[in-house]
Order: C-alpha cells, then structure tokens, then sequence
C-alpha cells in the first residue's frame, strides 16, 4: 500500500499536507481507505467557511456499498473544496493523494498526527 | 476409529469456494458472507457492473446451496414445501419460488429446477442453506424422497451479459438456441459435465452452471479465457447487488425476511393457493386482506443513495422502510426499494425519504429500473 512520506495522516485514513507557514492544510483519504471503499459515487464536503473540530465528522464519501463519514483531521476552517471531486467523485480512486484532494483549511493549533510510518504500521496488518 | 470421521465434513460447516485460491491471485478484494470468504471485487466495483451490461462477467457462486431432492416422492415432496406446484414443471425446466413457515413468513426465495421425472435441484441462498436443508427434509417425511446437500461437492458459476451466449457456444456442446430463460440442460463445459441454467441475478442473458468442485478451476479459466477477447471480466459480489438491485430483484435479508410473507414482499404471484403447502393457510388470510405492505421502486436525482433502513414518508407520516438503495452505476441516478403501504405504493407517488436526516425527494416507479434491449 502507498504511503507518501511528504505528509501526514490520522488514523480515521485522511492525509493531511500543511503548507510551509503552518497554517494552510490540503486533505484527502488515503489510498488504503479508498481501496476499502470501493468506488467513490458521492462525496459531501464541508462548505467553505466551516469551523471544523479535529475527529467531529464534516462530511460523507459513499461507495457503491457503502457510507462513510469524513473526520476533521484538525481544528480550522475550511478554505477551499475540491469541486472537481463532488463533480467526478471517481477521482479518489485513481489519485487520492493528488487530483483526489478534498479541501483544505486553515488550522489552528498543533493536531496530533501520525507520521508516514506510523500510518503505515497501522494499515499493514490490516485486512480490507 | 472415530466413527464420525468418516462421513465427511459435517453438514454445518461452511465450506469453501474450490475457487478461493484462485480469485486470492486474482488480488480480489474478499468479503465474508454467511460464513464464506468470497470476492466482494477484483478491481473497481463499477467496471465490473458495467462489464456485464454491456459485454459479460463472470461470477462465483459457490456459496449458494445447491440441494437436490430425488425419488418417487420428489415432486410432492417439494410441493408441500414451497408456494408453487413444481411437480408440474416440464423435465428441464425451473421456478422462482420461496420456501414460507407456517405463519407465512419467508425462509428463503429459491430456484427449483426439474432435472429428470424424479429429480429436482434447489438452489437456496447461503445464509438460509441449512434452514432450507431441514425444512425440505421434515416436510418430506413419509414420501419417497431424499434431500442431499451437494453444496461441499458442487460449485455454480454464473456467466451474465450480452455475450454470454456467444461465450458459451464455443465451450458447451449444448444447443443454447433451444435452452430457455428458466430452461436447464445436462450437458458440458470445456470437456467437464455441467448443468447449464438459462438463469441470473442480473437482468442480462446468462447462465448458471453447475459443475463438480473439482473441475470449478479449469471451467473458471476457460470461460474466461473464451471470453475475454469478447470483455468477459471476473465479477465480485458488490457488483452482482447493484446489477440485482436495477433489475429490481429482491435480495433475502434487504426484500425478503421471516417476518414478511411474499404478499409484503410484492411477490405474491409466485403463491399457488391451490395446493397444499407449509404456510398455505396463513397465506391464503393473508392474500384475501389486499391493500397491506408491498415492495416497490423508487427513483430520486443527485447522487446521494438511500439505503436500507432509510425512512420513506408521504406527507409527513412514515409510510415504509427502504430495503435497498444505491446509485444506479447504469441510470446514473439513485435508485432504491422499499416496502411500502397503502397510497405510496401507487407509481407517480411523490415520497420523501430521510437519507441519514437529508430529506430526499423520490418517486415510486414500476420495477424493474432497468431492462434489457432484446
């Protein structure tokens, strides 16, 4: 499973990429959970304005199967949404970590994050 | 010795696939079902639904029970079990039909499919495969018959799509012109004996084959390899829910449960009241109370599904349950079924449905959803 080493992750399988100030982050899912998912047919995402707190739920992404809730992976507000991914939702398939990036926020504070190998220990021994 | 050691796995556990390894190198995502571990996907979820509407697909069903009942007592046998009279079926010939409880309730919605004057397979759904087993062989106490579980023995491969026929000419010596929509024939597939069904879960033409778990392997790669040239592609289970779902075929667990008779669940045209059957009684109280609950279709637009579970209201009152709901991969738009009372079940039906507390417009629609062009 790739796992990019030029960001960060939560263990609810978002990554997290902040800018070099500090204060901007851009978020995704991680290939392991778009994997899991299956194809991506709907995504919700926070509007933008949005005070979001780190681990409530700020959106949905559901799969032909499925329904799962996106986490705030930091405290903030949200900045800008990926319109390209609600439009062709399927883009989280094929790059999750690129194309597939779902918004970004301003944080505030420092959140608690998992470094790359971290996130990949978690995932490795996990079966989808 | 150990005296039950020599009879063969037990009856209760749940086998596995003959095709297991197989769909593991494939790098098939895997899910567990009533105890099986079988494909959920191999790739995208997506591909694979859209492969079998427009090409073919090739599915594993090795899960489903497959129960053969034989004897001079077959045929009775099965009719006191199930609401229809399937004596009365022509030798190669098949039923949808369920198995009910006393009180009406549904056990389980099978297939039965004559193979010879005095010999019959049913093909049961996994989870209910030893409530079925138990049912047909109490309710065929003091006839000539014998119900024998050929599931551990067996495997059922399901070829679905456009180019099913074409595929399977190639492999089968059976005349496929001549073999119905619910017709079965004895016959071959690639050098292997099979019972090829004119059968499936998808709404496209296709077949479900039969064949010994020892040879699943080597019809597993050849029809794949005769159909690929043509866009034959492995299928997984999540793509043959959403293929059933647009076809509006119910599903055991989501449309069909105990609790509900084949009335409730729309189906009451598959309930012969003129014979006698576990279940009759309460069935034919039931069928002279028109006007109860009954399954329908509903379509909404946006992207956003409703699921199971999911509340349906007409004028603010809570008039039924969605059973099944998904984005359409074909319609492009959401599609569900429901179980329903009263005016809602009338199509043109404008309901709300409570998606997870987003209030989502849907209208109740004829079923199937999506049918094949001819």
């Amino acid at each position: 499973m790739n796992v990019p080493t030029d960001r960060q992750y939560t263990a609810e399988h978002e990554w997290i990429v902040i800018d070099g100030d500090g204060d901007v982050a851009r978020v995704g899912i991680t290939e392991y959970a778009a994997d899991a998912l299956g194809d991506v047919v709907f995504i919700d995402l926070p509007a933008v304005g949005s005070v979001l707190t780190a681990g409530q739920a700020c959106g949905e992404i559901e799969s032909t199967k499925s329904v799962s809730e996106l986490f705030a992976p930091a405290d903030g507000t949200v900045v800008e949404v990926n319109e390209a991914v609600t439009d062709a939702p399927e883009v989280v398939n094929t790059d999750p970590f690129g194309a597939g990036w779902l918004f970004t926020m301003r944080i505030d504070g420092a959140p608690a994050l998992l470094d790359p190998a971290a996130y990949a220990a978690m995932t490795s021994g996990q079966t989808l | 010795m150990n005296p039950t050691s020599s009879g063969g796995p037990l009856a209760t556990e749940p086998p596995e696939s003959p095709l297991l390894a197989e769909h593991r190198s494939a790098g098939a995502t895997l899910t567990s079902f009533a105890g099986w571990t079988m494909p959920l996907r191999y790739g995208s979820d997506l591909a694979e639904h859209r492969a079998v509407r427009e090409a073919g697909g090739l599915f594993d069903l090795s899960h489903m029970a497959q129960l053969e009942v034989t004897g001079p007592g077959a045929g009775a046998s099965l009719d006191r079990s199930v609401v229809s009279v399937v004596s009365g079926l022509a030798v190669g010939r098949a039923r949808y039909t369920m198995l009910t409880a006393s009180d009406g309730g549904i056990l389980d919605d099978l297939i039965v499919y004559r193979l010879g004057p005095e010999e019959y397979l049913v093909i049961a759904n996994a989870a209910n495969r030893l409530t079925v087993l138990d049912a047909l062989a109490a309710r065929s106490e003091g006839l000539e018959a014998a119900v024998v579980d050929r599931t551990p023995h067996r495997a059922l491969i399901a070829l679905q799509g456009p180019v099913a026929a074409g595929v399977l000419r190639g492999l089968s010596g059976v005349d496929l012109g001549a073999l119905r929509y619910y017709a079965i024939a004895v016959g071959a597939v690639a050098g292997t004996p099979a019972l090829i069904a004119r059968t499936g879960y998808t709404g496209e033409d296709g077949f479900e084959l039969s064949v010994p778990a020892t040879a699943a392997l080597a019809v597993w790669r050849a029809l794949l390899e005769a159909g690929a040239q043509a866009g034959v592609v492995p299928c997984g289970l999540a793509s043959r829910d959403t293929l059933r779902l647009e076809a509006g075929m119910p599903l055991y667990g989501h449309e069909l449960t105990a609790d509900i008779t084949p009335y409730d669940a729309g189906l009451g045209r598959v309930v012969d009241l003129g014979h006698e059957f576990v279940g009759r009684d309460a069935l034919a109280v039931r069928a002279g109370r028109p006007g109860g609950q009954t399954m329908v279709g509903l379509i909404g637009s946006g992207r956003r599904a409703a699921r199971a579970g999911h509340a349906v209201l007409l004028d603010e009152v809570q008039v039924g349950t969605v059973t099944s709901g998904a984005l359409s991969p074909t319609l492009g738009y959401p599609v569900a079924l429901a179980r329903v009372t009263g005016a809602a079940a009338e199509p043109g039906t404008e309901v709300v449905v409570d998606v997870r507390g987003a209030r989502q417009s849907m209208q109740v629609v004829p079923l199937p959803f999506y049918r094949r062009s001819r």
